[in-house]
């Protein structure tokens, strides 16, 4: 995912293709850029691993506006700001999730199954309540849906596939999210950080736990 | 790393190697060292770990977070690349439209096959591991012993590295004063199941793993490990000072571009390739051993995959190091189809993997504990070997071998899917949510049970008749069945998890396994897969002897784990590697006879 404060990102794939589109010139005449973003099956069993992506650098983004607007106002009311990270939208989360639903292989079609048309009902549901898209009512309407969908037992039938997708949509988030430096920080993960030597854990955390080092230098 | 095409292959070479794992990498170092001249065979492309590894990369910075996809099975950073259980153009197809009796074919298309992403847990086998059969009556003995194999463990372990401790434990061998580098330090995780194993009798102690924890002594190291050779004792020290010690960053499976962990493009192929003495042809889909009219080996035959064409290499001997179900295809195909080194109608018989079983748990004390680096060597620190021999001899247990236990890691990096199982979150949102994920994180252990499996009549590989490859190449069909005695093991390990979990004030996360025998994974799926060509010391009852080499072809050897007589719970490859060695020993003796 990409890691900037404003603004929508623009792919790779896409710049690629105005740039072949534009110029007319044949990509094959630079292998390393032809190579890459071509394939819509996935990135195939061997993508260069050693270079950074980012969302839609591999298969095209397709969330609609309208389904992208939805999805960073639920994702960011999942994983909001607070003293342990910043809030989804301060990530461009939802490039994560347009991704991941937009993914060509058999998982991630699957989720696309249960996210897209939950998308859409829950506009579906605001207007219904509130008149007005999820993405347009205040906190409070929201958190009176989410409150609904996370219920121990859902009222009806709906709000209980509404949860059913809620519950997997937060789980997409979370992923992206705690993929991310700032996410890391957020559930406290510590490391990726070359050391000379590795002490194992601190000595407060075997008090606390009441364990012993049990290898020695 | 420097390769050829077959148009610049010699006329004719002291050896054709197909394969480039540990097998193959090990074959490769011993006879080019010694003077031979070698061809190698690998099925996949050329690949450089030193420019080619993800060493920080972070899951932001990955297609879907790095999470796992058909493309890329074990997540996108894996080292493998070409490979998996299903690999393009290459099918195979099962006996069986039982889930259960179908076997999950792993493969690698790469220089270095499967070495690149393993776990490198290099356990020895036992003296008990040789001769199963004189112990229980159950599968078969090795023609060699733990005595015969042991100087061979620890060149291997010499010439790569290894971490770990001296346990004196039984049928957990020791290796000599000085071989094994430190082990690492003890993890949240290792420390905690080591406390539980303590209180219901469970041995916990540091794994075997072939990562440098301290640099290499390359010429000390070097001259040991090649007495009398000052041209050998020179690469090889050039060699290992060129491997760094582990950074205690990033994981092992992602390969490493420091080679501070064995891979065979890090350690065997660069000193084989400093000889001057190999060359290696990627691109090569073996099809057949070309035999000679002598009843001897003469090459093989191939299809460069750049071209599609059919070629051949040639040499005085002709060593298999592809994995089991690859030899085992090469030899069913060779001859037009009739086979060869098959007079006892043995090969692609008695295939085995690992018996897998896993469980999780939920541990109230990890909850909340403050975030600190947990990613040590990338892999296994601690782990238990097997501690029931005596109540399995006294015949109080349902099963006949046994297994080790692997601690799953608590605080690792997340990467692509939810660091915490869905239902510790589940109608949760918000600030709620994110401090429920915070305290829940790290807070998990994963038990794994690697088991050994006996061979049965049942689990074996043959051509299928029908079916063929791109390239026309009949293709293999696997038959596959647990016995009692592995879903037995599978059963025992899920009760003996729950048990260390309780130990650890834990519980269990819901097993849908029930009864745990349920819970043992499939066929192929912990990718141990031996067997096929079993060695022996009667030709009417294996494919090869002592020296891996077959029984009817005698310039031809199987170095890979297609050999294997039985799979004891010890991970195959320090074994491959071990008794690769010793059998190109015999090979270097043979050519000096000039009996090649």
């Amino acid at each position: 995912m990409n890691i900037q404060n404003t603004g929508t990102r623009l792919p790779r794939r896409k710049v690629l293709q105005w740039f072949a589109a534009a110029a007319a010139v044949d990509l094959s005449a630079f292998p390393g850029l032809a190579q890459s973003p071509a394939n819509t099956n996935g990135y195939g069993t061997d993508p260069n691993l050693a270079a950074t992506y980012a969302p839609g650098d591999f298969w095209d983004l397709t969330l609609t506006e309208a389904e992208h607007k939805t999805a960073t106002a639920l994702a960011d009311i999942i994983l909001p700001a607070d003293d342990l990270g910043p809030a989804a939208s301060e990530l461009q989360l939802v490039d994560f999730i347009d991704e991941w639903v937009s993914a060509p292989y058999p998982h991630q079609k699957n989720d696309r199954k249960i996210i897209i048309p939950g998308l859409k009902w829950i506009d579906e549901e605001s207007k219904a309540r509130f008149g007005k898209d999820f993405s347009d009512l205040t906190g409070e309407q929201q958190t009176a849906i989410c409150d609904d969908l996370c219920a121990e037992k859902p009222k009806t039938p709906a709000l209980a596939k509404g949860a059913n997708f809620f519950h997997r949509f937060s789980g997409i988030c979370m992923g992206g999210y705690y993929s991310t430096p700032q996410g890391w920080a957020a559930i406290g993960y510590v490391g990726n950080t070359p050391s000379g030597v590795f002490n194992g854990p601190p000595q407060a955390i075997l008090d606390q736990l009441g364990l012993e080092q049990t290898v020695k230098d | 790393m420097p390769t050829i095409p077959v148009s610049e292959a010699q006329s004719e070479y002291d050896v054709v190697i197909v394969g480039s794992g540990a097998g193959g990498g090990q074959m490769a170092y011993t006879l080019t060292l010694a003077g031979l001249k070698c061809v190698m065979l690998e099925a996949g492309r050329s690949y450089d770990p030193t420019t080619e590894t993800p060493m920080f990369q972070r899951g932001d910075q990955a297609p879907l977070g790095g999470a796992g996809t058909p493309d890329k099975d074990f997540g996108f950073y894996d080292a493998t690349i070409d490979g998996g259980w299903d690999v393009p153009n290459e099918p195979y197809t099962q006996a069986s439209d039982k889930p259960e009796e179908q076997f999950k074919w792993w493969r690698a298309r790469m220089l270095g096959g499967r070495t690149n992403h393993w776990g490198r847990i290099s356990l020895r086998n036992g003296p008990y591991d040789f001769k199963p059969y004189s112990r229980d009556g159950l599968g078969f003995d090795w023609p060699v012993s733990y005595e015969t194999v042991e100087p061979y463990y620890t060149r291997v372990e010499r010439l790569i590295g290894v971490y770990g401790s001296n346990e004196g434990l039984e049928n957990t061998p020791n290796s000599p004063e000085g071989v094994l580098q430190p082990p690492p330090k003890g993890r949240v995780g290792d420390l905690i199941t080591q406390k539980a194993g303590k209180k219901i009798g469970v041995p916990v102690i540091p794994i075997h793993r072939a990562v440098l924890t301290k640099a290499l002594d390359g010429k000390k190291l070097a001259a040991k490990l090649h007495p009398g050779n000052k041209k050998a004792q020179k690469i090889v020290a050039d060699s290992m000072i060129q491997r760094a010690p582990c950074f205690w960053a990033t994981p092992c499976g992602r390969g490493c571009s420091i080679k501070a962990n064995y891979q065979s493009t890090t350690v065997h192929l660069p000193p084989a390739l400093a000889t001057g003495n190999l060359d290696i042809i990627p691109n090569a889909h073996a099809r057949e051993v070309i035999l000679g009219k002598d009843g001897k080996a003469r090459g093989i035959l191939f299809i460069d995959k750049t071209t599609g064409k059919e070629e051949r290499v040639k040499g005085k001997a002709v060593v298999l190091a592809a994995s089991s179900g690859e030899t085992v295809r090469i030899l069913l195909n060779s001859q037009g189809g009739e086979g060869i080194a098959n007079s006892s109608g043995l090969v692609g018989k008695y295939i085995m993997d690992t018996v897998g079983s896993n469980l999780r748990g939920q541990i109230p004390a990890l909850e909340n504990i403050d975030p600190h680096n947990d990613d040590g060597a990338g892999g296994s620190h601690f782990y238990s070997p097997w501690w029931e021999y005596g109540a399995q001899k006294a015949g109080q247990m349902d099963f006949a071998r046994g297994y080790h236990i692997e601690i799953g890691g608590t605080r690792s990096m997340p990467k692509g899917t939810s660091p915490v199982p869905g239902n510790y979150t589940k109608g949760l949102y918000g600030k709620k949510l994110k401090e429920e994920a915070r305290r829940y994180y790290g807070s998990f252990i994963g038990l794994a049970c690697r088991g050994e499996m006996i061979p049965n009549e049942n689990s074996f590989a043959e051509l299928d008749p029908e079916v063929k490859d791109k390239w026309g190449i009949p293709v293999m069909k696997w038959h596959w069945k647990w016995s009692d005695h592995e879903l037995n093991m599978a059963n025992h390990a899920q009760n003996k998890f729950t048990e260390m979990i309780e130990a650890m004030g834990g519980t269990a996360l819901p097993n849908p396994n029930k009864p745990g025998s349920k819970s043992i994974l499939k066929g192929g799926e912990i990718i141990h897969e031996v067997g096929g060509a079993l060695m022996g010391a009667d030709p009417a009852k294996s494919v090869v002897n002592e020296w891996n080499q077959t029984w009817d072809v005698d310039n031809l050897f199987l170095c890979d784990g297609s050999p294997f007589p039985s799979n004891a719970d010890k991970n195959p490859t320090l074994t491959i590697m071990a008794l690769a060695w010793r059998a190109a020993d015999h090979i270097i003796e043979e050519a000096r006879k000039g009996n090649l």
